[in-house]
């Protein structure tokens, strides 16, 4: 064992962090109740310590990625999250798939966007940068793996696996190190798990940034000057947050077979609700930027965000979910450590606002409702309802345990039927949300009343309507709630649009943001109601109805025989062939190409495989398998009208670490929507639900012509083998192959080799089972004199998988709705900055 | 009365309605008896059953029938009151169905038969610490 050094390093690094922050607090603190600035001594010494803990942090984060890197398997973080087999590029992603890893990201996060903080900040250097070395205390406390007496604290990533597991092994050799991980789950890898949780961890880390703005001028009695500095890293926190959803979202659609992109998971949930409140507290800050009024509303909105994130950290990691959702992080026993952490700040923050609550200057006025306030705040109200009706619900394994732990018992169950139960209350908040924000970006620009606002919103009422019309006629939309949803999208869209365009005209493209925002959030929601509301099975089946069932209950899913066409939706469907992905080889390549070895990673080429004219392996070439665990089925659709094709390769996975089958869907892009195909089930000849025919047994000469299930087939001849599975046999041993070539469609051939084997004076005769043909033979006799052969035959049904196919129409609209929303919350954030720089160069700030 | 009270009521009367149809939706685990009550008082929705596959004295599963075409299948789920209950799946079996350990169960009465709109399997290998 080589590598000890490098571990100890990691873990000191950790503890350095974890140390200076606590230093870093207490001399910022002490910086800020003197009121320092600048380079005076307490700033100074702050300052210092926060940089070497941000250092420390991102010495240990280099450390743990070196480990993984370089497959340190003595490590257990390296074991158990990763492997040989894995891509450059999954490496990065294992960092994060351990909590320890995850709680690594966000603190460097927060130490990366504490340097720029105390770069571009001046009187709010002191105040902030306390709560942020606070923070990251907790945060490294959660890593430090230290243990005093029989407490834990935190868990460290730089364990040795014989630390750790309890294996034998390491009494006889405490310096075995395992040959292999286990691995990166495969179901994760994917690029998204590189880029979605760093993603999601920035936008934790940005939450962080008005929070600390907000306590440190409630701490300094300085109420309202917070406001502006925070303001840019609220949007950007709700961009990188809100994109990194999405892009949850997306993988889900693209990998995981929730059926869609949002499964209203509690998972998803967590970091749904502070988005929703972060959102609605970027509004009032807007508003009090403009007008000096809702400054009560902004503090306890950015508060909450904040601990809806600490909340969120609790849900997903303490084990608490546990039933309750598909892909909770396993308890670590850090839930003590978590629910501190969240109690912390939570009553800090109350205690904090509680003690100067009077003193918040508020406006007496009752804001109007022809004023841009009054609507905004009414917005506000919505989001932050929205998240209350999602907050309930994912709540109830918190509640259930509130309750247990004062002798009662409860136990509340998710709702059954997750989607439709959130989408029913959902829609509605979300109708609201665009009407509102059609009508505020009125509100927002001039100053209204009754006539002016009835001349401004008739054009953009009228060519909503009209617009939403054409389209629910062409598209013959009947369900009156999807026409609401899309006249209200429609109208968000027109409004912001015409504000757009009267804010181009003026030359003010700087202040677009919103309105481009607004038009991004409208078109998602018209592209969620299209592909959502009128998602439609297209696999009906038509042909086999059992007698217990409707005709409806019955119709999902159809069975697709091999080679043999079924139509549907307009497309005549063929299940052609079952594939795996070889490294370097483009494409698929068919699984009766190759033969297994003893490694599953490795199998040999039956033949040389040729794929578009370019050879890429010889006979008896040995091929690498990165991921043998996906079966990828070949289906071809052909349209009906036009005799178009393509194919689509849906995956199915063996997946060890989750002990189960995990199927993904392949995706078939088109204008108006996506195809999305997944297989429900393949068909496995091994099972004992597959039934055999009674084995038959032929005679048969070289030459001779027969049939296996309704195939021809040739048995061409005998072979003697010196080597069985790349084993040489001895001299008393023997092996002789029947070559067996059977025509099946289109003119492929398939070859099936039945061994005979004599090997220390024991006969084997093993089956060779073949998918594409449905058989089992094997050579049960061998007539030297005449060259003959008895063959055991056995046929099954063909080869099957059963199929489903959806329909996801219009869901580009979503997608494209995404990125507008993207682009605008970018003008925003950098409008406000801009703001922010020019007050702070002036010492205002 | 102030806009500002209006307002308050009405965010009032949504979060109540929120929480009261939050109750009325939520779920809990239920036998099969108390489903079969359930069911008999019109409750025909969404019940969640959680129990274990049928097993010989051998430890065998016994009981999961595949339909001729494999779209559905049919199992016998015994509850934690050890009551047998064969129950309907109009699904492709699960591949992973006679490898589970718990297996929990949505769906409602039919005839006296348990028709599972949706199935959940526990395996056992979840989450579990892989060994060398």
């Amino acid at each position: 064992m080589a590598h000890i050094g490098i571990g100890n390093a990691g873990h000191l690094l950790v503890i350095i962090s974890f140390i200076t922050s606590i230093v870093a607090a207490i001399a910022y603190g002490k910086a800020a109740v003197n009121n320092e600035l600048g380079n005076q001594p307490w700033v100074k010494f702050g300052r210092f310590t926060f940089i070497t803990h941000g250092l420390a942090v991102l010495g240990s984060a280099a450390i743990l990625f070196i480990i993984i890197y370089n497959n340190y398997f003595e490590y257990h973080y390296a074991w158990s999250h990763s492997s040989k087999n894995l891509a450059v590029h999954y490496m990065i992603a294992c960092f994060w798939e351990g909590q320890e890893g995850s709680f690594l990201i966000w603190s460097v996060f927060n130490a990366l966007l504490g340097f720029i903080l105390i770069k571009t900040n001046k009187k709010w250097e002191a105040p902030v940068m306390t709560i942020f070395a606070l923070v990251q205390a907790f945060l490294a406390s959660m890593i430090l793996g230290v243990v005093i007496g029989d407490m834990k604290i935190g868990s460290s990533p730089f364990m040795l696996l014989r630390d750790v597991v309890d294996n034998p092994i390491f009494l006889i050799n405490p310096n075995f190190v395992p040959e292999d991980g286990t691995g990166l789950n495969p179901l994760l890898q994917n690029y998204w798990m590189v880029i979605h949780p760093p993603m999601t961890f920035l936008g934790f880390a940005c939450t962080l940034i008005p929070f600390s703005f907000c306590i440190a001028g409630l701490w300094r009695k300085d109420y309202t000057d917070w406001i502006r500095p925070a303001l840019p890293w609220t949007i950007f926190g709700g961009v990188i947050l809100g994109t990194a959803i999405i892009m949850g979202g997306y993988w889900a659609y693209e990998t995981l077979n929730f059926g869609g992109y949002w499964n209203w998971d509690p998972v998803e949930n967590a970091v749904y609700i502070p988005w929703l409140v972060l959102i609605a507290s970027m509004h009032t800050m807007i508003v009090f930027k403009k007008s000096e009024t809702a400054l009560k509303t902004s503090i306890v909105l950015v508060i909450a965000t904040f601990l809806l994130i600490l909340y969120a950290t609790f849900l997903v990691r303490s084990g608490i979910l546990g039933n309750a959702s598909v892909h909770s992080f396993t308890d670590l026993g850090l839930s003590g450590q978590l629910l501190i952490y969240l109690l912390f700040f939570l009553i800090a923050s109350i205690v904090i606002a509680a003690r100067v609550w009077k003193d918040i200057p508020t406006s007496e006025k009752e804001a109007s409702a022809y004023s841009r306030e009054f609507w905004i705040f009414i917005g506000a109200l919505t989001l932050c309802l929205m998240a209350f009706q999602v907050f309930v619900p994912t709540s109830f394994p918190v509640f259930n345990k509130i309750v247990e732990l004062f002798g009662g018992l409860s136990s509340l169950a998710q709702p059954a039927d997750q989607v439709q139960f959130y989408s029913k209350w959902q829609v509605w908040f979300a109708i609201g949300i665009a009407l509102l924000s059609g009508t505020g970006q009125f509100f927002f620009w001039k100053k209204m009343d009754k006539d002016k606002l009835k001349t401004a919103l008739a054009f953009p009422v009228i060519i909503s309507l009209l617009l939403s019309a054409i389209i629910f006629v062409i598209a013959k939309m009947s369900n009156p709630l999807y026409i609401l949803v899309l006249v209200a999208g429609m109208y968000s869209i027109v409004s912001n649009g015409k504000i757009l365009i009267d804010l181009f005209k003026s030359g003010s493209y700087k202040l677009t943001g919103g309105s481009v925002a607004h038009i991004g959030i409208a078109m998602m929601l018209i592209g969620i109601m299209a592909s959502e509301g009128y998602s439609r099975i297209v696999s009906k089946n038509t042909t086999t109805i059992s007698r217990d069932f409707t005709e409806e209950q019955n119709s999902n899913m159809i069975v697709l025989f091999r080679n043999d066409p079924k139509p549907m939706a307009g497309y005549y469907l063929q299940y052609k062939s079952e594939n795996i992905k070889a490294e370097n080889i483009p494409g698929h390549i068919e699984k009766s190409w190759v033969r297994p070895t003893e490694d599953p990673h490795y199998k040999v080429a039956k033949h040389s495989i040729v794929i578009d004219g370019q050879a890429y392996a010889e006979e008896g070439d040995t091929l690498y398998f990165r991921n043998p665990e996906n079966t990828y089925h070949e289906v071809q659709y052909t349209s009906m009208d036009s005799s178009k094709t393509f194919t689509l390769f849906p995956r199915v996975q063996q997946n060890e670490d989750m002990g189960s089958t995990v199927v993904s869907p392949d995706i078939k892009k088109l204008w108006g929507g996506d195809l999305y195909t997944f297989v429900a089930l393949q068909n496995d000849f091994e099972d004992e639900f597959t039934e055999w025919s009674q084995p038959e047994t032929k005679n048969l000469k070289p030459g001779d012509r027969f049939f296996i299930n309704d195939y021809v087939a040739e048995f061409t001849g005998l072979v003697r083998l010196t080597k069985v599975n790349g084993i040489e046999l001895g001299g008393q041993d023997a092996a002789v192959q029947a070559n067996i070539t059977v025509f099946t469609e289109e003119g492929k051939q398939v070859k099936l080799e039945p061994k005979f084997i004599i090997k220390d004076k024991a006969v084997g005769k093993p089956v060779e089972m073949n998918q594409e043909v449905a058989t089992r033979v094997a050579l049960d006799n061998i007539y030297p004199e005449n060259g003959s052969i008895d063959l055991t035959i056995e046929t099954t049904q063909k080869d099957w998988i059963i199929l489903q196919a959806i329909e996801k129409p219009q869901i580009n609209i979503l997608w494209i709705g995404t990125i507008i929303m993207i682009v605008g919350f970018i003008i925003a954030t950098r409008r406000r900055y801009v703001e922010f720089m020019k007050m702070r160069d002036k010492g205002l700030a | 009365m102030k806009k500002s009270n209006i307002i308050g009521l009405i965010v009032i009367a949504i979060a109540v309605a929120v929480i009261l149809s939050t109750r009325q939706s939520a779920s809990s685990y239920v036998t099969f008896d108390e489903a079969y009550a359930m069911s008999t008082n019109g409750d025909a929705g969404s019940i969640h059953v959680v129990g274990e596959l049928k097993k010989s004295s051998n430890g065998e599963i016994v009981g999961v029938n595949p339909s001729s075409d494999r779209l559905s299948v049919e199992f016998i789920l015994v509850d934690d009151n050890h009551k047998e209950q064969k129950v309907f799946l109009n699904q492709p079996m699960p591949s992973d169905l006679l490898k589970s350990d718990k297996v929990v169960v949505i769906g409602g009465y039919h005839n006296d038969k348990f028709v599972a709109d949706k199935v959940l399997l526990k395996c056992p290998s979840k989450y579990e610490e892989t060994s060398l």
